[in-house]
């Protein structure tokens, strides 16, 4: 019997059967397809299940653009306004839909616009590749027109990078830029591609890429090290955990729940890793770090085993290590051997992926609930409460606060929104008073602290999520670093909210000023722009609040809204983000002002 | 933590640009390459790198950390040079007539243990091989009389113990 003419079997599951046959036959067969080097490198992105991209076009990479335009039923591209904000619009895309996020650009100028958001994913570990054009083979190192060697410049920023002179390399090339990327601790990766490659023709055939020989992306877990840290864990008095955004990216946000509760080990988190467990969990215990709560802080150093749980200890995290928990035991779960004593000393390291570990830990662990150690937390935020978080989100003087502005936002949102943040003392604001319910909900420039992260960010995030609401909380210096992103927002009708919390300043800078250089405030005065007649000129909705009585209503109007809205709050000009730990000091010596 | 001699040995793939990623480490830490010699290893299609860098322990340790992480790198490893065998190449040109002129050349040739290489009619060319103390110790001794031409080689090394790639290579295939 020749194929297609046999009778289909009776049946749906038949019938879902006989498709399934199929399809696996025709995955063996993968007949060739005979395309230029251009349209492989879309064929290569459908197949990674990529149906959405960043980018702008220019001359090196015209091939791809060309196709981009053959296939835009499945395919869509979003040029924004610059590459950079390609790049964190990717990231903001990644974060939100744990995908890949995938940016374009041409060679040159392009390329290297690129950078900054690669350094960003890099240190913040998000999965994203960019694909550059390049100029001809022939011309490579000739400085032809728009040529820089931007796998030279790329390469301490990207987790691999790769520059494909044949079409014939496209295939395999491509499915290890998405495996890498992906895989392990996530990272970005940027493929370089001449122009040649993209209009020689090859015989495409594409297979998904299940490994790289040199590449162990996740450690496999060793028992004995878990029993180790389940036995610590057994007879701590004072157990504390501090998690990353590990925890999301390995997706272990239910184990990590579950530990907590039978161990009852109070639990703070990195920015990073800010809504992994919800903010009204009560072993969620707060923000550790520079601008974090205090408890978290001045505890690290009085409990006597401290359990790191994907996160990596930034200095931002620890303050000085001299003096950083030297009292505990530390047991880091890590899935990057290098982060490992790479800061701070472990006394036992669990490597590997932390859903997988944590599991494995969880039923070693003892029920416990450790009151009078958790009673030490609950003390400690009174004391902040009372000292400024009460100012902070209910203040009585007249200017408003960054602090009210995100109360009424999680009022308005009831807490289910996702916040996109930039860099400064917005940030640390809207990461210590935002409150989350869910998951990949708090999106920040984290270890490099790129200003003009949140605006390209939100218009990923929105589109990696579209049944959520986004609100970008942004500064008035970093929203002026890609405030031309706006143009993108505007043409798709992207609904992500807009939040500009106006201080007329650069205001973390500022604040240093004023602690630690004597207030002379050199070059951090801004003289900003009509912001709301900018957003008008993009005909996006917008208002302005200066006054409390003003702030409840608008902030509820906007998140009512279904269509993109700006908001600029003006808020006191010269606030200070407190808790603080001074830069080098101790998270014991933390400031309450 | 006192600085001491490391020898750094990376099992890699053989790619275009992980020279330039590997080197970037140490760039990053401002640490000094004192020496580099790359060349096939035992095992086909590997690379081996042998890195010799003057560091304390603790920042060797998280070098190679970083350098094991590219995704090119099979495994790296770090030795002191108790740990070692080791040597260095050294090229010397110096002017033939010397050779029949000076005698004390040709005592110097035969005590280093070094060999000719080539003789023409303007110059030759002698070959050392040997740890880097005894290659600047001739060095030293032929200075006098004028050398044209002088070149070290990188370290090359191998480990007393043992280096499991092979083994390692398997357990990433089946994975």
């Amino acid at each position: 019997m020749t194929r297609g003419t046999h009778p289909p079997k009776e049946g749906v599951g038949g019938r879902i059967m006989e498709t399934v046959k199929e399809k696996k036959a025709v995955a063996k067969e993968q007949k060739s397809i005979r395309i230029s080097g251009a349209e492989a490198i879309i064929h290569c992105l459908l197949a990674e299940g990529v149906d959405l991209l960043y980018g702008y076009p220019g001359g090196a990479i015209m091939p791809v653009y060309d196709e981009l335009y053959k296939f835009q039923d499945k395919l869509t591209h979003i040029l924004t306004r610059h590459e950079q904000g390609a790049t964190h619009a990717a990231q903001g895309y990644a974060r939100v839909s744990g995908k890949v996020g995938v940016a374009m650009a041409t060679s040159g100028p392009g390329a290297t616009n690129l950078v900054t958001g690669l350094a960003d994913a890099q240190i913040d570990s998000t999965p994203m590749v960019c694909i550059t054009g390049q100029v001809p083979r022939h011309l490579l190192g000739s400085d032809a027109f728009q040529e820089t060697d931007i796998i030279g410049i790329s390469t301490p920023v990207t987790k691999w990078n790769h520059q494909i002179t044949k079409a014939s390399e496209i295939p395999e090339v491509m499915a290890k830029a998405f495996f890498i990327a992906k895989s392990g601790r996530p990272g970005p990766v940027l493929i370089d591609i001449t122009k040649n490659a993209q209009f020689e023709e090859i015989d495409f055939v594409y297979e998904k890429c299940s490994g790289v020989r040199s590449y162990n992306p996740v450690p496999k877990p060793n028992m004995g090290s878990i029993e180790a840290a389940a036995e610590l864990i057994n007879n701590a008095k004072k157990p504390y955990i501090v998690w990353g955004q590990g925890v999301i990216l390995g997706e272990a946000e239910e184990e990590l729940k579950a530990l907590i509760e039978k161990a009852g080990i109070p639990a703070a988190w990195t920015i990073m890793g800010e809504s992994a467990i919800p903010t009204s969990h009560p072993l969620n215990v707060g923000m550790v770090g520079m601008h974090g709560n205090y408890g978290p802080n001045i505890l690290t150093n009085e409990c006597d085993l401290l359990l790191a749980i994907g996160m990596r200890f930034d200095d931002r995290v620890t303050g000085s290590l001299d003096t950083y928990a030297k009292q505990a035991k530390v047991v880091h779960f890590e899935i990057d051997p290098a982060e490992i004593n790479k800061n701070v000393t472990a006394d036992i390291a669990v490597l590997g992926n932390s859903k997988e570990t944590l599991k494995l830990l969880l039923p070693l662990v003892n029920k416990n609930s450790h009151e009078t150690w958790h009673n030490k937390f609950k003390e400690k935020y009174k004391v902040e409460f009372d000292t400024v978080i009460k100012n902070d989100i209910h203040p009585t003087k007249e200017g408003l606060t960054m602090g009210e502005v995100i109360e009424e936002i999680n009022l308005a949102s009831k807490n289910k929104a996702v916040i996109v943040t930039d860099v400064g003392q917005h940030q640390m604001i809207a990461c210590r008073y935002a409150k989350f319910e869910d998951s990949k909900s708090n999106i920040t420039s984290g270890g490099l602290g790129t200003m003009g992260f949140a605006l390209p960010a939100a218009i990923g995030a929105k589109m990696g999520a579209m049944d959520r609401e986004v609100v970008a909380i942004i500064g008035d210096g970093g929203y002026q670093m890609t405030i031309q992103e706006l143009g993108v927002i505007f043409q798709h009708q992207i609904p992500v909210k807009i939040v500009v919390l106006n201080n007329d300043h650069l205001g973390m800078v500022r604040q240093w000023q004023e602690l630690f250089f004597e207030s002379r405030y050199a070059s951090t005065v801004m003289v900003n722009p009509d912001f709301v007649k900018i957003a008008e000129g993009y005909h996006i909705e917008s208002k302005r609040v200066s006054e409390r009585k003003d702030l409840k209503a608008t902030v509820q109007e906007m998140i009512a809204s279904d269509k993109p809205y700006f908001l600029e709050v003006k808020v006191e000009k010269e606030d200070n983000v407190f808790p603080m730990i001074p830069s080098g000091a101790s998270v014991s010596d933390i400031r309450l002002k | 933590m006192e600085k001491q001699w490391f020898t750094i040995s990376v099992y890699s793939e053989n790619n275009v640009g992980l020279l330039n990623r590997i080197s970037g480490i140490f760039l990053k830490r401002h640490i000094n390459i004192e020496s580099l010699n790359v060349s096939k290893s035992e095992i086909e299609n590997v690379s081996k790198f042998t890195i010799v860098i003057n560091a304390t322990e603790d920042w060797t340790r998280k070098i190679v950390g970083q350098i094991e992480k590219q995704i090119e790198v099979i495994k790296a490893f770090y030795h002191t040079d108790d740990e070692t065998i080791y040597q260095e190449s050294a090229l010397f040109k110096i002017a033939s007539g010397l050779l029949f002129d000076e005698r004390q050349i040709q005592n110097i040739i035969k005590d280093s243990n070094s060999q000719i290489v080539t003789v023409s009619r303007d110059f030759f060319v002698l070959a050392k091989s040997g740890r880097r103390h005894e290659i600047d110790e001739m060095h030293k001794l032929l200075e006098p009389f004028g050398i044209m031409q002088f070149v070290r080689s990188g370290r090359i090394a191998v480990t007393k113990s043992e280096m499991q790639i092979t083994a390692l290579l398997e357990e990433f295939q089946e994975q």
